[in-house]
């Protein structure tokens, strides 16, 4: 049988009762990757050989009477801007096009501590820029379930690559809604966890008060055990909460009585596919009839959220991307006449159109004079939103919503029209805006058979009742379990 | 006829303030765990984090915000309950992430004052702020052709930069300044107040005014100095050059110069319109600082003693006057062997004359510390004893402390093998004043005849007989008796 549509938990199973091998489950998962890889370019690169090395180590331990971790012997793939020892990480970007970190994310340091093999790292929008994966230095990644159309992004690679069953879980960053829009476009499920629950050190950044990293899976329960391995604090990251996790993967059940679920009217809006409202409403339906709660909520600031965002992120992302100056990681214009020249063309030359239009944008919004009238106005916006949740909150347990307006679009629909393509994030940037956390499932599909995406938003460090709540609505339906024919 | 005020009439006078960057003596960088240390070979001492690698995180050192809170507190401070970093951005190569972490608003420190002693007036000068920031690297050039290298050993190691309010008014007053805030952070332990080095740096600004005047003239700010010698030099320098432009009629421009130590005046940098936009703004990885009431009082209350009140403590203390007060405090562990000595031999005054005198002497000829004193304080506390006691003589005391300082040896050692003891037997001294008054007949005969100033030629040639041994006030004595005994 070919384990490579599998989930973490029903491999874990295999895996501890020695019904397949780590090595056997990796070698099926490269062999599936070279399959897929000519149609969909989920992947940057494949570390076939340090994989197999990793996959005889968990065997190694599931042979040993030490206590197993489920994610022991699993091929996890990582979002190309997650640092790893000695593996090239480019951010799909050329300007990072030869970097090999020195040292391995605080995330990828717990997926090794927990056995989980790294089968590769996945294609993203240049700097996590992006709704689409189109803003790759290095290519585009097309959608499993369609390949004339966009993946979502800019965890574009990730969200393809476990749909297509290219690897069993993989993980993703989230700034504006790049896990869960993509989870949404490839029918998977992924989690934006709240701000501070995952250590984000070995994140490269992007915007740093909005970057938060998660995971993408095949199911909720496969979610939660990857939050179960992530999770936590860490003094690497002084913005990490020092808050205990709970157990994630064991508080899962299929009650949701007595669940509150907020309807926020300013997602149910015009320009939102009708297929996509429906299969919504449809999803709420489901979960009422298991017991849950409906009532509407206010969340009145969401019309300002995209333009909040775009001052704060690009803000923050001007000056985290300014150490990318031809001075270190390989890539130099050459021959430039002095320093200052030396600057301007190599970062004219290494950074894609996007993103050279955010740090535009953000160096603009914090220039002497417009400071105020941009950058603090967003802050206050920002303190706006935030108390939209917090109000909601005290009325309801989870608020739920589309992922996206639409399933996935084509293949250059929207590169002509960037602010086109920044409102595809627009139900989920408020979520990164307030700090809290938000996942993404599937709740129906299309008539052409694309996925739609359910949005799922809790309290902050509430991940446990979004889980809940994500995980009955999926016991009780079927959609995680379509497969693209790929 | 009224009488007419022309430019070259105009007195002016400076308006001066000084931003200071003090390293904090800190074992590890501000933001990693890299060592601070001077000296290294190039990039020895980085991780990835002081690197600036893509996606690294800081996490602020608390000794940092320790040493800063307590500069705050000794410079009069406020400190800030709630305070954060931002990011100052700019390119250059020796800062590798392209901006620096520092604090714009809400900075940890702000409105202290110091005061500092001019032509005996305290004058009270302003703090405007103290805040913590990260060093950048360095930029070597040397040896190297068409191309620079970078050393980021020194990027991240914390700084306290301190701001003071324009309440300075003569480069007297500067530089007083600046001494007394070195003098408070090498008290404090938090700074080893080195220019050279660059562990302490200052960079002034000036501008001028016609005496009298309410308004601030426009003003010039000075870098690359790296000696007191030059802040003062580079400062009369700037202040001539303003004061001949404004007498000519010309306008001072606003902008950055360069002091040039070799030539030693000060050349333009950068002007007012070539100056950066930092583009502040709060810096997300690090969390805004929570200052809480309990960290401050137990600061404060580790508070060493200031220079300024142990000056002051001295000299009602000890009896002693202000100025050998203010030489003794120039340093804690000056100030300290001075106590250490008294404790001992309790004649403040006289410890303070042989401290001032012969030990200084000896340290700024050796070019030592007092740290480097081969002499503990109780055996320069015993020399001063057996003047006291009369063993041996002040003069026979300085070639017995010289010999200390050359072996570190105990005075009651050095005075009994080389027989230095004083002699003060009568008899002793009488056999000594006979050889003298015979070898010298003429001299004799001189005295007897009323040259009355010749005593002081017997005296001499007595001590030299007895080799300095002789007890000068006894030899005086015998001497007068003897000779007036002829006289009758």
């Amino acid at each position: 049988m070919n384990p490579t549509p599998l989930t973490i938990h029903e491999l874990h199973e295999q895996l501890k009762n020695h019904k397949t091998t780590s090595r056997e489950l990796t070698r099926r998962v490269l062999d599936r990757i070279r399959s897929v890889e000519p149609k969909i370019h989920a992947y940057r690169t494949v570390t076939e050989e340090s994989a197999m090395a990793q996959a005889e180590a968990a065997d190694q331990w599931l042979q040993s009477p030490r206590p197993v971790h489920p994610l022991t012997g699993i091929p996890i793939a990582l979002k190309d801007n997650l640092c790893t020892k000695g593996i090239r990480t480019t951010c799909s970007s050329k300007i990072l096009e030869n970097f090999i970190p020195p040292y391995d994310a605080t995330v990828v340091q717990r997926l090794k501590e927990s056995g989980a093999v790294i089968i590769g790292k996945t294609n993203m929008d240049e700097f996590a820029m992006g709704s689409s994966t189109e803003n790759s230095a290095f290519g585009l990644t097309a959608n499993p379930w369609d390949v004339n159309r966009i993946p979502g992004g800019s965890s574009g690679g990730s969200a393809a690559a476990v749909a297509a069953d290219a690897c069993i879980a993989a993980l993703g960053s989230d700034t504006g809604g790049s896990i869960r829009q993509p989870a949404a476009m490839c029918g998977v499920v992924g989690l934006k966890p709240t701000y501070g629950r995952v250590s984000r050190y070995g994140l490269v950044a992007f915007a740093s008060s909005l970057d938060q990293i998660g995971s993408i899976t095949k199911d909720v329960t496969d979610c939660a055990l990857m939050m179960d391995a992530i999770a936590g604090h860490d003094s690497y990251d002084s913005t990490s909460a020092d808050i205990p996790t709970p157990d994630y993967a064991r508080a899962l059940n299929r009650n949701l009585n007595g669940l509150r679920i907020g309807i926020p009217r300013e997602y149910f809006i015009d320009g939102t596919d009708p297929e996509v409202l429906h299969a919504v409403r449809e999803a709420i339906h489901a979960m009422e009839k298991l017991g849950a709660k409906t009532r509407e909520v206010r969340l009145t600031h969401t019309e300002y959220a995209v333009a909040t965002y775009y001052i704060l992120a690009t803000a923050e992302a001007g000056s985290n991307l300014a150490r990318y100056d031809g001075v270190k990681y390989g890539y130099r214009a050459k021959p430039t006449k002095d320093l200052l020249e030396m600057y301007m063309k190599t970062r004219q030359t290494g950074f894609g159109p996007e993103v050279k239009r955010r740090i535009m944008l953000g160096t603009y919004a914090l220039s002497s004079g417009y400071y105020d009238a941009y950058y603090r106005k967003a802050q206050c916006v920002r303190t706006l939103i935030k108390g939209d949740f917090d109000e909601a909150f005290k009325q309801v347990d989870v608020i739920v919503t589309p992922t996206a307006p639409t399933a996935a679009f084509k293949i250059g629909e929207k590169t002509q029209d960037p602010l086109q393509m920044y409102l595809s994030d627009i139900f989920t940037i408020s979520v990164n805006i307030a700090g809290i956390p938000a996942l993404s499932m599937p709740c129906g599909f299309t008539k052409t058979g694309l996925p739609i995406g359910l949005q799922i938003m809790g309290r902050p460090f509430a991940e446990e009742a979004v889980l809940q709540a994500a995980y009955a609505y999926e016991q009780a339906t079927e959609w995680h379990k379509r497969k693209p024919n790929i | 006829m009224p009488s007419v005020e022309t430019k070259q009439d105009v007195k002016y006078e400076a308006v001066i303030g000084l931003e200071v960057h003090a390293q904090l003596k800190t074992a590890s960088k501000i933001f990693c765990g890299c060592s601070t240390k001077f000296g290294a070979g190039p990039n020895t001492q980085t991780c990835p984090i002081c690197l600036g690698m893509p996606g690294v995180l800081p996490v602020l050192n608390r000794r940092v915000l320790e040493m800063a809170v307590k500069t705050g507190l000794a410079l009069h401070c406020k400190i800030s309950p709630y305070s954060r970093f931002a990011r100052k951005n700019y390119f250059y190569p020796d800062l590798p992430k392209g901006y620096q972490i520092s604090q714009y608003e809400l900075p940890l420190c702000e409105k202290g004052y110091l005061e500092v002693a001019v032509n005996g007036q305290i004058k009270r000068i302003g703090i405007h702020r103290a805040h913590m920031e990260e060093d950048a690297g360095k930029n070597l050039h040397e040896g190297l052709e068409a191309a620079s290298h970078v050393d980021l050993n020194r990027a991240g190691v914390p700084l306290l930069e301190i701001v003071s309010e324009p309440d300075i008014r003569s480069i007297d007053e500067a530089v007083a300044y600046l001494k007394t805030l070195r003098d408070i952070l090498v008290y404090l332990d938090v700074c080893d107040g080195n220019m050279e080095e660059g562990s302490l740096r200052c960079e002034p600004n000036l501008s001028l005014r016609p005496v009298g005047r309410e308004e601030f003239g426009t003003r010039v700010e000075l870098k690359n100095i790296n000696s007191f010698r030059f802040v003062q030099k580079s400062m009369e320098y700037e202040f001539r050059r303003q004061e001949k432009l404004l007498r000519e009629g010309g306008r001072v421009a606003q902008e950055t110069r360069l002091w040039n130590t070799e030539k030693e005046i000060t050349v333009v940098m950068r002007s007012k319109e070539e100056a950066h936009d930092y583009r502040y703004f709060p810096e997300p990885d690090l969390v805004p600082l929570m200052i809480a009431e309990d960290l401050i009082e137990e600061v404060r209350k580790g508070l060493p003693e200031l220079p300024d009140a142990k000056r002051e403590r001295f000299a009602r203390e000890y009896g002693i006057p202000v100025y050998d007060a203010e030489v003794l405090t120039i340093s804690k562990d000056l100030a300290h062997y001075f106590e250490a000595c008294v404790a001992v031999y309790a004649q403040p005054k006289t410890v303070s004359n042989w401290i001032m005198t012969e030990l200084l002497r000896e340290l700024n000829n050796r070019g030592q510390e007092i740290a480097d004193c081969p002499i503990p304080p109780d055996r320069f506390a015993g020399l001063l004893k057996l003047i006291d006691d009369g063993t041996i003589s002040g003069k026979i005391a300085k070639t017995v402390f010289e010999e200390m300082y050359r072996t570190g040896r105990s005075p009651d050692e050095i005075v009994n093998e080389k027989g230095l003891v004083q002699i003060r037997d009568t008899g002793a001294i009488e056999a000594l004043i006979e050889d003298v008054l015979l070898a010298h007949p003429g001299e004799r005969e001189s005295y007897r005849q009323g040259k009355a100033q010749l005593l002081g030629f017997f005296i001499g040639q007595v001590m030299k007989r007895s080799q300095g041994k002789a007890n000068p006030g006894k030899v005086n004595e015998l001497l007068k008796k003897k000779l007036g005994e002829e006289k009758r």
